[in-house]
């Protein structure tokens, strides 16, 4: 295993680095940091900084660089803890970077096989950290603990056989004593799980399988011995609601993707948001947006916890918008569906029964020939983060408006090979476009929109400074949260397919973006 | 957890980069029937039926540019042709590639027939008839209009017959004519280079390109379907256009 020395590390600095799980309960006590995946446990992506504002974004320049030799695409989401930034980098690199200067204080490698099965690259799209120490997970399915301060590994599991098919490119989240992480490899016929993992040791304590055995109930959702290869992955970050002690988290599309002939029946728990008791594994409760689904829309995407008022009551719900077209909103305490509507076009459903269920179009499925369905296996929206502000109540997502024509075909079962079952080719009807879109979190409802020339992979964040940041190709940009009117933008010149953060650090707020290859920090002169 | 077909299969060619069996193409009746039908859906569209060729080029020839051996042409199938309007298969599983592979090589056993007409008089018609005005062959030439060195490899004679008599029949990637109203100034028409959401350029007919805010523009209109080349039915007689066709299909870099 190939280290790097350390360049330079500010002992007084790093030698402090500790940040037990009530600092991370705890996040909006210190809203210069960005302690875990999406800041805080509530999956908002909201910042409550609010130096960079509606009055003076305009302002915003480039602090600093860091690029990346790699050219696999860049989705970390850094994790800030007083002055030191922690990302990872692809292939497999984890970096600390100094939150001002941009110069590493340390990095580390890990080894990967040659032969690895990935469907979109050697990805990764950030860390947890929990007291002195940063979790990565692999895309060789390995979860490894180093020492935040040096960079030193502390120990190293193996998740799963990457040679299955096994991969996991999300951040872990760490919950009390606990790293709870995902995994990836939804188009190789894998069997899904969720794992909780001792923080000190590395000793794995529980798992979830998000496909039942034979004998468990949910197993009679799958024809024959279809749920073997189900899939249902779980590769973004799920959130966790200290008050109820549950971790929310997201499964994938059954496999095989677009052929749902060889796995009839509902095939739970993909395409679902599990409730889990982080400190057992097992499961509340499970609420499926797709059943069946053979389109490939995972819904793994970050959920978010926002309480808000629905018909004249204050509701705690845990909502998004999903890929398969649905805004949907939650009791998070019951899982029980509150309210949802489509967010884009979408023809596969004549609408959501009142438990929530999609009542389908009986012939809005793929086919040999190719059958049109919007939206487009891009989804509605993707993995990418929407946004909750507290100070405007309105949720925020960026959207592709795009359909596909959705193909059948063959799915034959081979131990860590591609397991499809028929695909998608573009339709040219109509050019796609996208949008950044505000609406009202409890009922779905469209506040008001910002059209973008063509659809965005990149997630959003607000901020207490009135702003919603995102991106379109290669454009970073900042709306105004109230009225969705452009206040500043900034031509980075590759493609944008992350999240942004915000920290604070001696006084001046940044705001970082990974663009092309390389990590892109701004702030006011 | 895919999020594009095309990220999809650039993971099939990190697959195939760590063990390579040797390309064997299937060849029973059943196969090469799957192959077909497959073509029909997939391929068809640019390629024509049996692979004569259309907006694609025709694939009835022993020896293909892209795909001089069977491992090429599986590779061109599962990734396309970067740079070009070939897009790969994400839709077709291994088997799939491999039958449709096999039945675009039949399709080569088939002889070719040559395109009629005087490629010789054909050239002195581009000259004569003002094409290079817009259209170049290597340097020499135009840019509004797209470059034709190896038009021959990539279009059929049909293709490019129409393309004569109704250029609007099919607008190739990257010629959509705009026009552009800015809020002061005047407007400009020509084909657009490139857009996002805050700006767009385009190249005028004198071959400038200028750049244009959306936030200081009035409005963008999009002549899609619309070609900037004028229509040369009833300027050309029928052996003209058959010469002028034969000149075009020689244009080829394929050795």
């Amino acid at each position: 295993m190939k280290r790097w020395a350390c360049l330079f590390v500010p002992a007084a600095l790093l030698a402090q680095v500790n940040v037990p799980f009530d600092r991370i309960r705890d996040a909006d006590k210190e809203p210069h940091n960005w302690l875990t995946y999406s800041r805080d446990y509530s999956g908002q992506r909201y910042s409550p900084l609010d130096q960079v504002n509606t009055s003076n974004v305009s302002k915003l320049r480039i602090a600093w660089m860091r690029q990346v030799d790699e050219t696999d695409t860049f989705e970390t989401s850094p994790l800030v803890v007083d002055g030191t930034l922690y990302v990872t980098e692809p292939p497999n690199l984890v970096e600390a970077l100094d939150a001002v200067t941009g110069r590493p204080l340390w990095t580390w490698q890990k080894e990967l096989p040659k032969d690895l099965r990935l469907c979109c690259g050697k990805v990764n799209r950030g860390l947890a950290i929990l007291g002195n120490t940063v979790y990565y997970a692999t895309t060789d399915a390995h979860l490894v603990a180093l020492d935040a301060r040096t960079g030193t590994m502390r120990w190293d599991v193996t998740m799963a056989d990457y040679k299955n098919g096994y991969s996991s490119t999300g951040a872990p989240l760490a919950v009390k004593d606990k790293i709870i992480t995902g995994m990836a490899g939804g188009e190789f016929g894998v069997r899904g799980f969720i794992d909780g993992y001792d923080a000190k040791t590395g000793k794995r304590l529980w798992r979830f399988n998000t496909i039942p055995a034979k004998g468990e109930p949910g197993n009679e959702s799958w024809a024959g011995e279809s749920w073997k290869t189900g899939s249902a992955t779980t590769w973004v970050t799920g959130v966790y609601d200290a008050e109820t002690n549950t971790v929310y988290w997201g499964t994938g599309n059954p496999g095989p993707d677009w052929n749902g002939d060889v796995r009839q029946g509902d095939n739970l728990y993909s395409d679902c948001l599990i409730a889990l008791d982080p400190d057992t594994g097992a499961k509340k409760w499970h609420f499926q947006y797709t059943p069946h689904d053979m389109n490939d829309w995972d819904s793994t995407q970050t959920p978010i916890l926002a309480d808000g008022m629905v018909s004249g009551q204050s509701r705690k719900m845990v909502v998004l918008a999903n890929r398969n077209g649905f805004y949907y909103a939650l009791d998070r305490v019951t899982g029980k569906f509150i309210a949802g509507r489509p967010y884009v076009k979408q023809t596969w459903a004549t609408g959501l029964d009142e438990a929530g269920r999609p009542m389908r179009v009986t012939d809005a499925q793929p086919t040999v020939e190719g059958k049109l369905i919007w939206p487009s296996l891009g989804g509605g929206s993707n993995w990418y983060s929407s946004t909750f502000s507290p100070k405007t109540g309105l949720y925020y997502v960026n959207v592709k408006e795009e359909a596909g024509i959705y193909h059948k075909g063959e799915a034959e079962y081979r131990a860590g090979a591609f397991f499809n079952g028929g695909g998608q080719s573009e339709y040219k009807g109509e050019e796609p476009y996208g949008a950044v879109r505000a609406l009202d979190v409890g009922t779905g409802e469209l506040r008001w929109e910002f059209k973008l020339h063509r659809p965005s992979h990149a997630g959003l964040m607000t901020t207490a400074g009135g702003l919603v940041f995102g991106s379109n190709l290669s454009t970073f940009f900042a709306l105004d949260a109230k009225s969705g009117g452009l206040l500043w933008r900034f031509e980075t010149g590759g493609n944008i397919d992350a999240n942004p953060v915000s920290y604070m650090h001696a006084g001046k707020q940044y705001v970082a973006i990974p663009a092309g290859h390389a990590l892109l920090v701004f702030g006011l002169d | 957890m895919k999020v594009a077909i095309t990220t999809c299969v650039m993971g099939v060619a990190v697959l195939a980069a760590g063990t390579e069996p040797k390309t064997k193409l299937p060849n029973s009746r059943a196969d090469l029937a799957n192959g077909e039908k497959l073509f029909q859906v997939q391929c068809a569209r640019c390629h024509g039926p049996k692979g004569i060729g259309g907006r694609g080029p025709a694939l009835t020839r022993a020896k293909l540019l892209h795909a001089p051996d069977d491992g090429a042409l599986i590779k061109v199938l599962e990734d396309g042709i970067r740079g070009s309007e070939m897009p790969g298969a994400g839709a077709m599983s291994e088997r799939e590639v491999r039958q449709t592979a096999a039945y675009v090589r039949s399709l080569g056993k088939v002889a070719i027939k040559p395109v009629p007409g005087d490629a010789a008089h054909g050239a002195e018609i581009y000259r004569g008839k003002g094409c290079a005005g817009c259209h170049g062959v290597h340097a020499e030439g135009g840019i509004e209009g797209p470059d034709l060195a190896g038009i021959g490899d990539g279009r059929s004679a049909a293709y490019l017959r129409e393309s004569i008599v109704d250029p609007s029949a099919s607008v190739p990637e990257g010629y959509l004519l705009v026009t552009v109203v800015p809020k002061e100034g005047e407007r400009v028409t020509g084909v657009r280079v490139n857009e996002d959401s805050f700006s767009i350029q385009v190249r005028d007919r004198t071959g400038r390109t200028l750049t244009f805010w959306k936030a200081e523009v009035q409005q963008i209109e999009k002549q899609r379907g619309k070609s900037g080349m004028p229509s040369y039915r009833g300027q050309l007689s029928e052996a003209e256009l058959t010469d002028l066709v034969a000149y075009l299909a020689s244009l080829k870099e394929e050795k």
